[in-house]
């Protein structure tokens, strides 16, 4: 190709008018030509062949040129590292320059060259600056550690660079201390365990200290670091804050953050309602809507923030709506995320409001943004109930509006409210049905396929509706598939004598013609229940469904902590943990709230603390499974005499399974042991009897802790209970003593005590407790786990003789690891915790610098239990060895111990 | 940290690029030219993920600087380096346009060197860097050694934004309060939201070391002092503040060179201010706006291809103060296919590349009141997407602080050198302008 060619051709010949320029003898003319060097290395073009001569200029008492040199050296020194040997001279000799302004640009840069063999040239000059007596120099050097652990990390470490870091945060010089912490901090993340920063209170008390007098960058260098740090009180905790709340005032919007940073993590470990705790609760929100006034860019970083600000604590901003109302002129990142938050602090006070410019939105221009806004209408009619008629008829007028987007997003949403208020708005059918024709997107088709179905027996021409959509079965999506069949079930199960012809047709285009594996085995499955058994098919397909949770989009529990801790970083923008989109050691580290001591009585989970995770935590049950939800009743396994609900199914996942938070309503504490309380007999399976309770163990005595809350319209008497035969013959002790009638809405706590002198018969899972309650309407039944740990009998201490021989006695194949996983705790308040459950510490030895205890329990029905906890310094991860002679009587007792340890030790 | 910064033109050909990080490659620089800048779609993030790199961006005019990272770094951090970047770029060459950017380049790489190492942003005020980052080259070798060490202590010193010796044969300064007020008003006249957002912009041109105290009618400190039942405050109603009457802010934040931590145990602003401009502090209030116009307006739709859009506007303050710059802008839909205007006072035209009736008026009095009529021909539309009737909005000068905010005093204390508060001349000035001033029709 001649033209390229030619090009290449300019090119060498250019390169060689450079060669000559940068030998020329003038010194003006050889700082043009690096200056053309430079621009041509900018724009990408190869101009590493000039080297040697580059490097031949460096040689100056021209600062400027001298810095020209030294840009090129860091580009190219890696490609040309034996050439590259040619400046370490160079640099050497800079480090004892007499200006510090030289000696510093020297160090800055001769850190950037990332070539082995020169590294080890750089040390003694290194050495030398980072005692330098300017503070410049200095605290360029602080960062030029950080360069050098970056290359060679192993080498920084046997220089005892390290140490010389740590003692610049005593400097007298605040940037210095600044740029030392920030080193110091980058280099800790990739030693997690190495408590680097050494923090402690005299180290946090000089970095407070020139807090206040280093630039905005050194401040949010102290401030992130200070994030990291775990007071060891609520005192010293209190004291921090008092000194970081001035940052909140400070013109750089990341210092602010970072000092949001910082109080979010310590409001943790202050007691709550004090005067202290609410005046800075009172004190954040406003910085928090400075930052909005800011540019989109840190408006968008702070409205990431707020999100999950508000989701941890949404007191703080709950009066503050109006700030995040959409202008017409933010950018679209800008508005799409003020509608998020817009929808998270709708509430009965404010909803008038925020539906009006929920409205306004649904006729912008953006279809992101005005898809969400419709959204957001439903959602305000899911979460504020006063509202949902008003919303409904928004949705109505939007639905008029006939724009097609507008239309499919609110049949999507208008569905959701179906689901929350059933009996209610199916009035307006008819208006949906109008639309069907105009819906081509695969969500808002299926929850029309929903409707339809689900109100079959309201809509005369139900059967048309839905052989409309049967005509293309295999073109539409899997999600509009399953909906159709579900739906056609139903519509046959309420209309049996026309549709006849139709439910034949779903089930061979789901069977046999589809090769699609969940939509075949659903097929089969509604075949079978068909023809087998009309009635339970009806009771199964057309079952109550759950109530649709209030909130949705919420942040998982432990991820919201973790990012809390990430305040202001791209964590917190992107709302994933680092690991997630950060390579190698860097922020694998995963970061916790921290935790209150001594606060057992606050009866609070610490973790999760903010009044609103306590108060009314939602249910989340996730809408889209509702489907699915249909089916889940046929996985009972074999119908035995005892009718089981749903509810068994849910408590056994609960345990074994990580999703515990999302299913908790309550916390209770018993010891320091939690268990949770779990509602056992929703209303809608009991006629509106509610039971939720829980089980524990106090003073040798098992109970079985309950709450009765009659949801009916008519009251309720002659309670009784018992329980089905089972694994640890646990019976009640005394009949359920509820000696007055249970009124409509009113609730009855009972402490049932309990023994294990019944009949045994061994259950799966083991702990598994089948219950009859029976009153003046009905008998009910329900099934639940009984937490292992209340089966810990008070004297599971064995003797250590005995431990040990029966350690040994047991064979190697009755022996199960597993490992706990961050679990941040010393051995001596592990073994305090497991004793608080009867798990008793028998030996504890520490071998190798690792701790190892040795523990015992026992069950109520005499199984021994054996345990070996190896427990390493600065690793979180714990390995626990268990053994027990009756292993086959226990088989997946195991598991279930394994996770009673690690909910013990997970507070 | 930042691994890596580059500047693009509006073209997306590399103008700037400095990399700082080992595991920034050049294929980064690419990276974000493709996907962000060259991308179909309209940005909707300025952080953008590519393959596990991280970029931030801004743009001024065409020009786009992006930071670019592979770690979990502070991002509000990041983006507040790059509005200082562009903050020192503009003090040093003005605009940042290609042009500047092209004959500064070797300025620029000197100043991304100082200010950012190994991708930790250093101290970055103007004032200090000019003294020893000049364009005509570092001065260091005609520096005596005492001149070098206090350039290195300011550079790293307690006080970075200003330097030791400064002298003026006239102590001044000169205080700007400037307000924009914001306003969002629903067709029926009711507020939906209303703030200020105020700074407090000062030029200095005193000498030596000034220590200088700040007063203001804060409800906070004005509250304070009636219960202490202290009567002389210092320098009252010196700087022209009459009225009594305090406001409420609801924060305000302050230039590094205010001292912090005594504005939250006193609320009392005391610095020492750097020299020439400089913004002091930024707040924020929300109650009792002075709303310095009122607009109604009133649109019909006459059939399918005719609107009639009539607007009034009030203006409501003293009769005596004078507004200017008034503009009014009333949105037109797309298939406007003529516009017949009749206004009182001004001049009113329809701009159809702007999609809007652009009424100006030069200078208004308080409590007048004016009008404009417009008939506006449509073009008959398939389209099914409804107009989205954008709000009518405002643009305004006005001589006072919407906010109420009045300066009480403004003290400055030099004790080493000989002048003292009385012989400082002092200037404020008060501008109130729009912000977003928006109705909705």
């Amino acid at each position: 190709n001649m033209t390229s060619k030619y090009f290449k051709n300019q090119w060498n010949s250019e390169i060689f008018e450079l060669k000559a320029e940068l030998n020329n003898e003038k010194k003006e003319k050889r700082k043009e030509a690096v200056k053309k060097v430079i621009a041509a290395m900018t724009v990408g073009k190869d101009v590493s062949s000039l080297f040697p001569d580059v490097v031949n200029c460096m040689q100056t008492d021209n600062l400027e040129l001298k810095k020209l040199v030294y840009l090129y050296l860091m580009n190219y020194a890696k490609s040309q590292p034996d050439m590259a040997i040619m400046a370490v001279n160079s640099f050497v000799k800079d480090c004892e320059d007499p200006n510090p302004l030289i000696r510093a640009l020297a160090v800055r840069t001769m850190g950037c060259i990332r070539v082995d063999k020169i590294t080890e040239y750089l040390c003694e000059p290194l050495r030398k600056c980072l005692k330098d007596e300017d503070p410049y120099v200095r605290k360029t050097a602080a960062v030029c550690v950080a360069k050098l652990h970056d290359i060679n990390a192993q080498m920084v470490e046997d220089q005892g660079f390290l140490d010389s870091l740590r003692d610049l945060i005593a400097d007298s010089n605040p940037m210095v201390v600044a740029n030392a912490v920030a080193a110091l901090s980058e280099i800790s993340e990739s030693h997690p365990n190495s408590n680097l920063l050494d923090l402690n209170p005299q180290n946090i008390n000089k970095l407070l200290t020139a807090l206040n007098e280093c630039t905005e960058w050194g401040q949010i260098f102290i401030l992130d670091c200070l994030s990291n740090y775990n007071p060891k009180d609520e005192r010293e905790a209190q004291s921090i804050c008092e000194r970081v709340t001035p940052r909140l005032s400070h013109a750089n919007s990341a210092v602010v953050l970072s000092a949001v940073k910082v109080l979010m993590k310590f409001l943790e470990l202050l007691p709550k309602d004090t005067d202290y705790y609410n005046t800075l609760l009172k004190k954040l929100s406003p910085p928090l809507v400075t930052l909005l006034s800011g540019e989109p860019e840190v408006q968008y970083v702070a409205l990431r923030n707020i999100n999950l600000i508000v989701q941890k604590r949404p007191e703080i901003l709950k009066q503050e709506i109006k700030v995040f109302f959409v202008k017409y002129n933010d950018p679209i990142y800008v508005k799409l995320e003020k509608l998020d938050i817009m929808i998270r602090l709708a509430s009965h006070a404010n909803i008038a409001q925020v539906l009006a410019e929920l409205k306004e939105y649904a006729t912008e221009v953006d279809v992101d943004f005005v898809r969400k806004a419709v959204r957001a209408i439903g959602r305000c009619a899911i979460k504020v109930e006063q509202s949902a008629e008003r919303c409904v008829s928004t949705l109505l007028d939007l639905i008029q509006t006939k724009v097609n987007y507008v239309v499919q997003e609110a049949i999507v949403v208008i569905r959701d409210i179906f689901r929350k208020y059933p009996n209610k708005y199916e009035s307006i059918i008819a208006t949906l049905c109008e639309n069907l024709d105009s819906l081509d997107e695969p969500d808002a088709r299926a929850a029309m396929i929903w409707i339809v179905g689900e109100y079959a027996e309201r809509i005369d021409n139900a059967d048309e509706l839905l052989e409309s959509f049967l005509e293309g079965f295999h073109d539409e999506s899997t999600q509009v598939q399953l909906t159709l069949l579900t739906a056609i079930v139903k519509l046959f199960l309420k209309k049996p004598s026309e549709t006849q012809e139709l439910v034949q047709q779903v089930l061979s285009l789901a069977t046999q013609d589809s090769d699609n594996p969940d939509l075949r085995d659903r097929g089969y499955i509604y075949w079978r229940l068909l023809s087998t058994d009309p009635v339970t098919a009806k009771e199964v397909v057309l079952s109550e469904k759950p109530l649709i949770s209030e909130e949705t989009d919420l942040i998982e529990p432990t991820l919201l902590d973790e990012l809390i801790c990430h305040i202001g970083s791209l964590a917190s923008v992107y709302h994933k943990p680092p690991n997630a989109f950060v390579e190698g050691s860097h922020g694998i580290h995963r970061k916790h709230l921290p935790i209150q001591h001594g606060s057992i009585d606050t009866g609070e989970s610490p973790v999760s603390a903010g009044p609103a995770a306590s108060i009314d935590q939602p249910q989340v049950i996730p809408s889209q499974g509702d489907l699915l939800g249909d089916l889940l009743n046929l996985d009972l396994g074999p119908p035995v005499n005892v009718p089981q609900g749903s509810s068994m199914q849910i408590g056994a996942v609960d345990l074994l399974g990580g999703g515990l938070d999302s299913l908790v309503r309550r916390m209770y504490r018993e010891h320091s042991f939690l268990w949770f309380v779990k509602v056992w007999l929703p209303a809608v399976k009991a006629k509106g009897l509610e039971i939720s309770g829980t089980f524990s163990r106090r003073q040798g005595h098992m109970y079985m802790d309950m709450s009765f809350i009659n949801k009916a319209l008519q009251h309720m008497t002659d309670f009784a209970i018992q329980f089905n035969k089972n694994s640890f013959g646990v019976i009640p002790t005394t009949p359920l003593a509820m000696h007055t009638p249970l009124m409509p809405s009113q609730s009855i706590d009972i402490s049932l005590p309990l023994n294990t002198i019944g009949p045994v018969m061994k259950m799966d899972p083991l702990n598994n407790l089948q219950v009859a309650v029976k009153n003046n309407i009905d008998v009910f039944y329900f099934s639940t786990l009984i937490p292992l740990s209340v089966f810990f009998v008070e004297d599971g201490k064995m003797e250590r003789q005995v431990f040990l021989a029966t350690w040994k006695d047991i064979p190697n194949e009755n022996e199960l690891q597993y490992q706990i996983k961050e679990c941040h705790l010393n051995a001596d308040t592990v073994s305090g915790k497991l004793q608080n459950n009867n798990i008793y510490t028998i030996a504890k030895r520490n071998v190798e610098g690792q701790d190892m205890l040795y523990q015992s329990l026992k069950l109520t029905n005499g199984i021994w239990i054996l345990a070996e906890l190896r427990i390493q310094p600065g690793n979180p991860n714990y390995t626990v060895n268990a053994r027990s002679k009756e292993i086959d009587r226990l088989q997946n007792a195991f598991d279930i111990v394994q996770n009673i340890f690690k909910d013990i030790l997970h507070p | 940290m930042i691994g890596g910064l580059f500047i693009y033109n509006h073209k997306g050909e590399v103008l700037i690029s400095r990399v700082y990080r080992d595991d920034i490659g050049r294929n980064a620089v690419d990276a974000f030219r493709v996907n962000v800048i060259h991308a179909r779609q309209q940005v909707r993030s300025p952080v953008t993920n590519i393959a596990r790199t991280s970029f931030f961006h801004v743009k001024r005019s065409n020009i786009w600087l992006a930071a670019v990272t592979k770690q979990n770094v502070n991002a509000a951090m990041v983006f507040e380096f790059l509005y200082k970047m562009c903050d020192v770029m503009t003090a040093y060459f003005g605009k940042i346009s290609e042009e500047n950017i092209k004959n500064n380049f070797v300025l620029i790489y000197e100043l991304l060197d100082e200010i950012l190492d190994f991708g930790y942003p250093q101290n970055s005020e103007t004032g200090a860097l000019k003294t020893f980052i000049t364009q005509q080259g570092i001065k260091g070798q005609h520096q005596t050694k005492e001149e070098q060490s206090q350039i290195t202590s300011q550079v790293t010193g307690q006080i970075g934004w200003r330097r030791e010796g400064i002298k003026y044969r006239r102590n001044e300064l000169f205080l700007d309060v400037l307000e924009s007020v914001n306003l969002l008003m629903s067709p029926q006249g009711q507020v939906l939201s209303a703030h200020v957002s105020g700074r407090v912009v000062m030029k200095s041109y005193l000498s030596g070391m000034p220590e200088c105290k700040f007063g203001m009618n804060d409800k906070i400190v004005i509250d304070k002092q009636g219960k202490g039942g202290t009567t002389d405050e210092p320098g009252k109603s010196e700087l022209g503040g009459s009225g009594k009457q305090s406001i409420a802010i609801d924060d305000c934040t302050f230039h590094q060179c205010v001292r912090l931590s005594k504005f939250d145990s006193e609320r009392s602003i005391s610095f020492i201010p750097p020299d020439g401009e400089y913004e002091l502090m930024r707040y924020r209030t929300t109650k009792d706006i002075i709303l310095p116009f009122r607009v109604i307006p009133l649109v019909r739709e006459v059939g399918r291809t005719k609107l009639e859009v009539k607007v009034v506007i009030k203006s409501n303050f003293k009769p005596s103060l004078l507004a200017q710059k008034i503009e009014v802008r009333i949105p037109t839909p797309l298939n406007t296919s003529g516009v017949q205007v009749i206004c009182m006072k001004g001049k009113a035209k329809y701009k159809a590349s702007e999609n809007a009736i652009v009424w100006k008026i030069k200078r208004m009095a308080g409590m007048k009141e004016s009008q404009i009529s417009a008939e506006i021909e449509l073009l008959p539309t398939n389209d099914k997407k409804k107009w989205a009737r954008p709000p009518i909005s405002m643009n305004f000068e006005v001589p006072f602080a919407p906010s109420g905010l009045k300066v009480r005093y403004l003290k400055v204390f030099e004790s080493k050198l000989n002048y003292s508060d009385h012989d400082v001349i002092k200037w404020v000035r008060y501008i109130g302008r729009s912000g977003i001033y928006e109705t909705r029709c």
